[in-house]
């Protein structure tokens, strides 16, 4: 038997008790690795590494449109391969289900998002149909849509010009996803935007965004200063960023996402304490007389304390590990689930501040009753008093 | 006196309980010479296990000098205290107090965590102490799967294994009956005539006190008269 057995031996004293300890620190870990991952992903600056793509939008607000006139100086900029623009439609399905639909023009967007697949013809037929729409694979399959079908749809962002908000459609394709990734985001549709600017009552020519699509990845940053330059001091500021920072832009408009997990967190460890500390408390006082007994085999104060500290830490250890653990491949999943639009990477960053997470709450459960521990007196514990 | 395993001289000892001090023990003077075995015996509240508990070094005299196997021990700090119980004395308490969660050989295993002995050599020593006390058959069981007996054996294999040179057994029959109690005697009349260990012994049973040596009375913390 080694002093780490011994701690170990001590921690099967209550199966129960341990097991639901453990179980508690588990998932304190598992909601820390998720959430920390978030935390980092919405406390992150702008990252360009990696982007294939950039969108521009209004300085302000992604709320506010911008002309289209911008598009042949945007597409001027040296790095910049292809570019579309969309604008948000507002759809709603019937009663009031909101639909991810946005208009835009067709090849265009078959040029920038090679990741879509649809069949020729039905990029062809989306380009020549005035009232021509296109619905992901999830969305058709949600609502059992047909190519040929007409799709009524509402906005509740813009009206037709004769004042109506109920649009109707005519569905020439549907489009999958280039890989599973992709088959997730198959959840939206996209209509025509010469028929939508035509029709709708609120000023033409506008677009909500545009997206680039870059010929180097490399120069991302470098385009993107460009663009935002190019603008400066014009009625029309842009705010040029990765399509990954971009959308979690829409994540942000729920509050200040960071503000809102660490007080999660806190709320989440501060239980936990009182959880963790109120076991290693507990399971001090009922063996102050053994404790008594290691001292007086001659395990000086400093051993006791050390194997109180030792149980709350392996405790910790334990339970921690397997919650960041179990948060890794859930991270991923949530991941594929968003179809790469919540990316929760579990990574390094967060097993890092886990273990030091991990040695706080050790320090913190441990150490009352460790040092209660080994200050005992071991005449007045021998004698219960 | 060269041959003294415990000196203790003009010991006082007083507790402060509540608002009160309590003197129990007062100017004590006793010699226990190495190899023997004496019974404590006196009505509770005597200062019996106080005495004990200076003698095993497990608390300090308020005034007075204690010496065992050489040593001023009252004079030693909490951190070379404990480490000079580990080294020089066994004890026996009345209710074993053996660890519930190690089996009968991690129990005996567990003062040699003390020291540096190998992994091999402390499995060695357990072996030889469970076998003196005639438990090497129930090595594995933990304390609950054994007897009140069979726990005090391992509790004594434990105070032995260190190889101490004084025993120290407070009450070490109290929770036993009588045939259970006459072996567990026997057996520390074994240790101490066979194996050289000094035996202190309080006990309130004047059968045990029987199988000591000689036995020292003590009341209201004095030391009474000594008979053989």
């Amino acid at each position: 038997m080694t002093r780490t057995g011994f701690v170990l031996a001590n921690l099967g004293r209550r199966k129960t008790r341990t097991v639901l300890t453990l179980l508690s620190i588990v998932m304190a870990f598992l909601l820390f690795g998720l959430l920390q991952a978030v935390n980092v992903l919405f406390s992150a600056g702008a990252d360009f590494v990696g982007a294939t793509r950039l969108v521009t939008q209004a300085r302000v607000s992604f709320t506010q449109s911008l002309p289209l006139r911008l598009l042949p100086q945007i597409e001027s900029v040296p790095g910049v391969d292809k570019v579309m623009w969309s604008q948000w439609f507002g759809g709603v399905w019937q009663e009031n289900t909101q639909l991810i639909i946005q208009a835009t023009d067709p090849m265009r967007l078959h040029a920038v998002y090679p990741e879509l697949v649809m069949p020729d013809a039905q990029w062809k037929a989306f380009a020549e149909t005035r009232t021509g729409m296109i619905a992901g694979r999830l969305l058709a399959n949600q609502y059992g849509w047909k190519i040929g079908q007409k799709v009524p749809i509402g906005s509740n962002i813009f009206p037709q010009k004769d004042g109506s908000k109920a649009w109707i459609f005519d569905l020439v394709g549907i489009y999958d996803g280039k890989d599973e990734e992709w088959q997730r985001g198959t959840g939206g549709g996209w209509i025509n935007f010469g028929y939508f600017d035509e029709a709708n009552q609120f000023g033409a020519g506008r677009a909500g965004v545009y997206i680039i699509r870059l010929a180097n990845p490399d120069r991302a940053t470098e385009v993107a200063a460009t663009i935002d330059r190019m603008f400066e001091n014009s009625p029309d500021e842009t705010k040029t960023q990765a399509e990954k920072d971009f959308n979690l832009g829409f994540f942000k408009q729920i509050g200040d996402i960071g503000l809102i997990v660490r007080w999660i967190l806190f709320a989440v460890f501060f239980t936990l304490l009182l959880v963790v500390g109120n076991t290693i408390a507990q399971s001090v006082r009922e063996r102050i007389p053994e404790l008594a007994i290691l001292k007086t085999l001659g395990f000086s104060d400093r051993s006791v304390l050390g194997f109180v500290l030792a149980e709350a830490a392996a405790l910790c250890i334990i339970g921690g590990l397997l919650g960041l653990a179990v948060a890794t491949p859930l991270g991923v999943g949530i991941t594929k689930a968003t179809g790469g639009n919540l990316p929760v990477a579990v990574d390094g960053r967060v097993w890092l501040t886990g273990a030091v997470a991990i040695v706080l709450l050790s320090f913190a459960v441990g150490l009352l009753p460790a040092l209660r521990a080994a200050r005992l007196t071991i005449v007045d514990a021998l004698a219960g008093r | 006196m060269g041959d003294a395993m415990v000196r203790v001289k003009d010991v006082h000892k007083s507790y402060v309980r509540g608002k009160q001090r309590v003197e129990v023990l007062h100017g004590l003077t006793l010699e226990v010479p190495k190899g023997d075995f004496v019974a404590l015996m006196g009505p509770s509240g005597s200062g019996k296990t106080t005495l004990l508990n200076l003698i095993g070094g497990l608390d300090g005299p308020t005034s007075g000098e204690v010496h065992v196997g050489g040593e001023r021990i009252d004079q030693l700090s909490g951190g070379r205290l404990a480490k000079w119980r580990a080294r020089n004395v066994g004890f026996v308490f009345q209710f074993y107090n053996l660890m519930p969660v190690l089996t009968a050989e991690r129990n005996v295993e567990l003062p040699l965590l003390l020291t540096g002995l190998s992994a091999a050599q402390r499995r060695k020593s357990v072996a030889v102490a469970l076998e003196v006390v005639g438990l090497s058959d129930r090595a594995r069981h933990k304390p609950k799967e054994l007897s009140g007996g069979q726990e005090q054996r391992v509790a004594i294999a434990r105070a032995l294994v260190s190889d101490p040179s004084i025993l120290i057994c407070d009450e070490p029959t109290g929770d036993l009956d009588r045939k259970t109690a006459d072996e567990i005697l026997g057996l520390l009349q074994v240790l101490n005539r066979e194996h050289g260990k000094t035996v202190v012994m309080v006990t309130h049973d004047p059968k045990a006190a029987e199988f000591a040596n000689r036995t020292l009375h003590l009341e209201k913390g004095q030391l009474l008269e000594q008979a053989a």
